[in-house]
């Protein structure tokens, strides 16, 4: 067990070290949405409302980049490669390797949550978290269910090439509607169902009572169930679909 | 597959042969474990690879037709980080060394060439000190001097007692390399045994060859099981008509005439 612990420890130091040596990838899944958060807030400098919205907004889609798309990205590379298929005839366990891999997705979604908070704090006269607690159930939630769906995801890519316009045509319109829904109370009744039923919106809702408004985690549940919901889903088809090879042909 | 009936011994290099598609990579991948069979026995080192049990992984090195490593670590690393998973893996800087990757050690493998990438799969199979190792393909693309290298090592790993399965669609790989030889299409074994005696055995396929060129300058190939027998009555007859044999040579049959024979469509 704690040998299986310590190479789990290993991949995941090698992962970090890959992280940084590969700046596109660094890029997309880091910079971008802190370049959101600061065009953002240029445009929306002083309508305290509305930079209210914004810093969970892009908490959330912080959550859903480090996580979905960059687990997307990098099983379907490494699939195609034949890494994974080289890594699946080494003794190391399945499960010290998901742990790196997904270590790593943790380590970036806290990074980014962090910088998004104090960005807050900081710049966009946002206090800080009224509660942790809630602030911390919702990321690690959030990170399940988005790591789970980026692993099942990656399944239905057939190849790299096609990974970006797979990955956007669902993280773009996801992000679209949620943040729309989220923001326009007015907005019609189909695209705030739609955006209810998807997993983004309710955690931007749980992050921004965390960090924002102080509503409290018991009148966050229902938003909570949804995200747990989507993992659950993802979880089993990650599990179920997960595939070592590039299929043939 | 249609039923591959083989035992490869302890300490021995055994060479899978065939045309491409003949089912050598299935095989060899059942083996490994990638693969589940759909019938028959398979025991590795005495566990049913199907079941990929880690222990199984631990004492075996595989070197896949083809696969991939992490771009953005250098061949050390990947050496370091591979060892890792093995109770009693080699010396990373030895293993450097054995797969002529010393220069290269601290590159990004995106810039390693095809040739030291090959390389660099060996020593990633190689580090964990395997008993068996599958190699499937190995030179395939290699330049001449880098097939020596490649035999070379094999034949190293050899000598130090390790068993190899290897497959190969080079006649001459597995004639340099194999202490047993099994020839493989559609998914079936044709032959099997040491290269050498591949050709006389069976005792049907063991035709030697007599050919020379008589007066009129055309070519007689009289084929025997007896070469001895057959070459001294040709020559007493020729000697007694006092005629030369142009071109007089027995050839024995070579593993390319046995595999070419075996694999050659109905």
């Amino acid at each position: 067990m704690s040998d299986a612990v310590t190479l789990a420890w290993r991949q995941y130091r090698l992962e970090r070290r890959m992280f940084w040596r590969n700046p596109s990838a660094a890029f997309f899944n880091f910079v971008l949405p802190l370049l959101f958060l600061v065009g953002g807030g240029a445009i929306l400098h002083g309508h305290q409302s509305d930079l209210n919205k914004l810093v969970p907004a892009i908490a959330g889609m912080s959550v859903m980049s480090t996580t979905f798309t960059a687990l997307a990205y990098n099983i379907v590379f490494l699939r195609e490669r034949g890494v994974l298929k080289r890594i699946r005839g080494t003794p190391l366990p399945t499960g010290s390797y998901f742990g790196g891999v997904a270590g790593n997705a943790v380590t970036n979604t806290a990074l980014q949550i962090a910088i998004v908070v104090l960005a807050g704090r900081i710049f966009f006269g946002i206090g800080w978290p009224a509660h942790w607690g809630e602030l911390i159930v919702f990321v690690v939630v959030g990170v399940v269910c988005f790591a789970a769906l980026g692993v099942a995801f990656a399944h239905l890519i057939p190849n790299f090439e096609s990974t970006a316009a797979y990955v956007n045509a669902v993280f773009l319109p996801v992000v679209f509607v949620s943040f729309y829904a989220f923001d326009t109370a007015s907005a019609p009744a189909l695209l705030r169902n739609v955006a209810d039923a998807l997993p983004l919106k309710p955690l931007i809702e749980g992050l921004s009572g965390a960090i924002v408004t102080g509503s409290s985690l018991g009148s966050n549940l229902g938003a909570l169930a949804v995200i747990a919901g989507w993992g659950v889903f993802g979880g089993w088809f990650a599990v179920r679909g997960f595939s070592w090879e590039q299929r043939r042909g | 597959m249609r039923g591959i009936d083989i035992t490869v011994k302890r300490g021995e290099v055994f060479g899978l042969l065939g045309p491409n598609g003949a089912g050598k990579t299935t095989t060899v991948e059942i083996l490994e474990g990638y693969r589940t069979r759909t019938g028959g026995d398979v025991s590795v080192l005495g566990y049913d690879p199907a079941r990929r049990q880690i222990e199984l992984r631990k004492r075996i090195g595989i070197v896949l037709q083809s696969s991939g490593i992490y771009s953005h670590v250098t061949p050390r690393e990947a050496l370091q980080h591979w060892a890792s998973f093995y109770p009693k893996p080699r010396d990373v800087e030895e293993v450097l060394q054995l797969a002529g990757l010393q220069e290269k050690a601290d590159a990004r493998s995106r810039t390693l060439s095809g040739g030291q990438l090959r390389r660099l799969d060996f020593a990633l199979a190689l580090v964990g000190d395997p008993e068996l190792i599958f190699l499937d393909e190995p030179t395939t693309g290699f330049d001449p001097a880098a097939r020596r290298d490649a035999w070379e090592t094999v034949r190293n790993l050899r000598e130090g007692g390790k068993t190899i399965l290897l497959t190969t669609h080079y006649l001459d790989e597995a004639q340099a390399l194999a202490d047993r030889v099994a020839i493989v299409k559609d998914g079936r074994v044709l032959a099997v045994g040491p290269p050498r005696e591949l050709g006389t055995h069976p005792p049907g396929a063991a035709q030697y060859t007599i050919a020379y060129r008589d007066l009129n300058g055309a070519r007689v190939e009289r084929q025997t099981e007896d070469p001895t027998r057959l070459l001294n009555e040709i020559t007493a007859e020729a000697l007694a008509r006092g005629e030369r044999l142009e071109e007089l040579s027995v050839g024995r049959p070579t593993l390319e005439d046995v595999y070419l024979e075996l694999t050659a469509d109905e």
